[in-house]
């Protein structure tokens, strides 16, 4: 199963403050450590929001809002996408993570869902439109 | 907020660094006691202690270096009262090494050692003295962290033959005096097809029984990719490693578009490419660049290079048969095999027409390993239509209809002959 581990804004990184040299050793180390462990899928940190944008959607309407947001708690601030077992062996990796930030940081694993988990929101009319869907891509391809 | 503090919490957690850290445990004790059999033992001791003490004490800061450390005490009891022991490790005249290693525990030492470590760990399970089925089963449960059960499992076989499997391996690798290293020279390429060969064994396992209801199976797919990338890391100058990751990770992308809504199988060209894993495939493709930039044309990387040409093509129109067909004629001549010489007859005929994919597929009509297998007919019925032989065709169809074990499939077929009976018949 897969895991979207997100590690959560601080001030610092919403200021666009760029991590030490010994954090950035210490993450590389860590990287590492996945990547052997054969773990890592994918993982990449992000530009502070003031460089981001959000569209908001409101039935047709769309508004597009330009960073920075203020909630930071609630901001991303980089993400990894792991592979592993459990749930468990996703929050044993996680646990491990050196601190992201200095002081207090937040680390919120989440799990990926997969087709079989949409289960009964896979109703026919779901299928139906997608099967529609890909109906017309096959005639846009003749 | 939850906590993992109850114990059944703690229960799990110690599953999950078991998950984490049994392999490297395990390569490392054997290093020391050369022995994987009693390298296990000793590790499962420390997973028992850690199960037994964690709840009160909470998990420790270095999980891996404390299960390490009880297993080196428990060994050094073991070496203490055990003088069957001391004889072995005279006769194996490395007394004074281990002793000195079990003596001094040095954690530092041990994690610089724990690639190698792991290597041979691989290199042992993998050994060619053992039967296929004992290599798979040794690899899972040593490397992949699965327990007999889940063996077993995923392999439909009762528990108690998986674990009979499993003593009986441990049993011949210490009769044989398999050394605990990795091999070197000439010997290298030879052992590393083999732990090549149990990998993949092993997502084709997982891979050709996505549609059961077992969930271990597909697990067994994830299984197979961690050690493949495990491998990769550990072997990163070794192309042909890279080969199958590649292959590995291209086919895992197609997962999601192999089958429809009913649990049919979808063949390849008839794949929603829009659900195909696109993160995967990149990972594949890189994977391959890797094996490739490594100068190999070993057949992992052929079947992958194939692969790719699939995972590049946006529509099913777009794949680049004349590659294809070049990949095949090269993975024949590497490893010649019937159902690559078919395979290589349909690239052919995609890419030249159906002339001359049934020459190829004529010249397979006397292979014995082919007499049963109905894809033969299928195909060489498929290039007879292409030619309005129809007659012919039908025939063709009927026949591999008869052969296969596929209840769909045999009624496409049956279909397909009909639909050749209503062909008119060309002079």
């Amino acid at each position: 199963m897969r895991f979207m581990v997100l590690v959560k804004a601080t001030e610092d990184s919403e200021a666009g403050v760029m991590p030490s040299e010994e954090m950035l050793t210490a993450m590389g180390k860590y990287n590492e450590e996945l990547v052997q462990a054969g773990v890592l899928l994918a993982g990449e940190g992000l530009h502070p929001s003031s460089k981001g944008a959000r569209v908001r959607f409101s039935g047709a309407d769309r508004t597009v809002v330009d960073g920075p947001f203020t909630e930071t708690k609630e901001l991303i601030a980089g993400f990894w996408l792991i592979q592993v077992k459990s749930r468990e062996e996703a929050i044993e990796w996680v646990r491990r993570c050196p601190n992201p930030h200095e002081g207090e940081s937040e680390i919120e694993i989440r799990q990926v869902l997969e087709a079989e988990d949409f289960g009964e929101a896979a109703t026919p009319e779901v299928l139906e439109q997608e099967q529609r869907l890909r109906d017309q891509v096959a005639a846009q391809q003749e | 907020m939850a906590v993992s503090d109850t114990p059944s919490d703690t229960h799990r957690a110690v599953e999950a660094v078991w998950r984490i850290e049994s392999a490297r445990l395990i390569a490392g004790l054997a290093r020391m006691v050369h022995d994987i059999g009693l390298a296990e033992e000793l590790a499962q001791d420390a997973l028992v202690a850690a199960l037994e003490q964690w709840p009160e004490s909470g998990i420790p800061d270095n999980p891996g270096a404390w299960l390490m450390s009880i297993a080196k005490r428990r060994a050094i009891d073991q070496f203490r009262r055990n003088e069957r022991f001391d004889r072995k490790l005279t006769e194996l005249g490395r007394e004074a090494e281990t002793r000195q290693e079990l003596g001094e525990p040095d954690l530092d030492a041990i994690e610089d050692d724990i690639g190698d470590d792991l290597l041979r760990l691989v290199f042992t399970a993998c050994h060619p003295v053992l039967s296929t089925q004992a290599r798979v089963a040794l690899t899972l449960r040593l490397l992949g962290g699965l327990t007999t059960e889940e063996v077993a499992r995923a392999f439909l076989v009762p528990e108690p033959t998986v674990a009979q499997r499993i003593v009986r391996a441990k049993r011949t690798l210490a009769k044989k005096k398999v050394p605990f290293e990795v091999p070197r020279g000439a010997e290298l390429a030879q052992r590393l097809s083999s732990v090549l060969e149990v990998i993949y064994l092993i997502f084709n396992e997982g891979y050709s029984a996505t549609a059961g209801d077992d969930w271990m199976r597909p697990a067994l797919c994830e299984d197979a990719l961690r050690l493949g990338r495990i491998l990769a890391e550990l072997a990163p100058r070794e192309p042909e490693v890279h080969g199958l990751v590649a292959l590995m990770e291209i086919q895992a992308s197609r997962s999601r578009a192999r089958m429809d809504a009913t649990g049919a199988p979808v063949l390849l060209l008839d794949q929603d490419r829009g659900r195909w894993d696109q993160l995967l495939i990149r990972r594949g493709l890189a994977a391959l660049e890797r094996a490739e930039g490594l100068g190999s044309t070993g057949p992992y990387t052929l079947q992958a290079a194939i692969a790719a040409c699939h995972a590049r093509a946006r529509t099913a129109e777009d794949t680049d048969w004349h590659r294809i067909a070049a990949l095949y004629d090269a993975l024949g001549r590497l490893a010649p095999s019937p159902v690559v010489e078919l395979n290589r007859a349909v690239a052919v005929a995609m890419a030249f027409g159906p002339e001359p994919a049934l020459e190829l597929v004529d010249a397979l009509a006397a292979e014995p390993a082919l007499e049963r297998y109905h894809l033969l007919p299928s195909v060489r019925a498929d290039l007879l239509r292409r030619l309005g032989r129809h007659a012919e065709a039908r025939a063709e169809f009927e026949r591999a209809a008869a052969l296969t074990r596929n209840e769909r499939e045999r009624a496409l077929l049956l279909e397909r002959a009909a639909a050749s009976a209503r062909e008119p018949v060309s002079s």
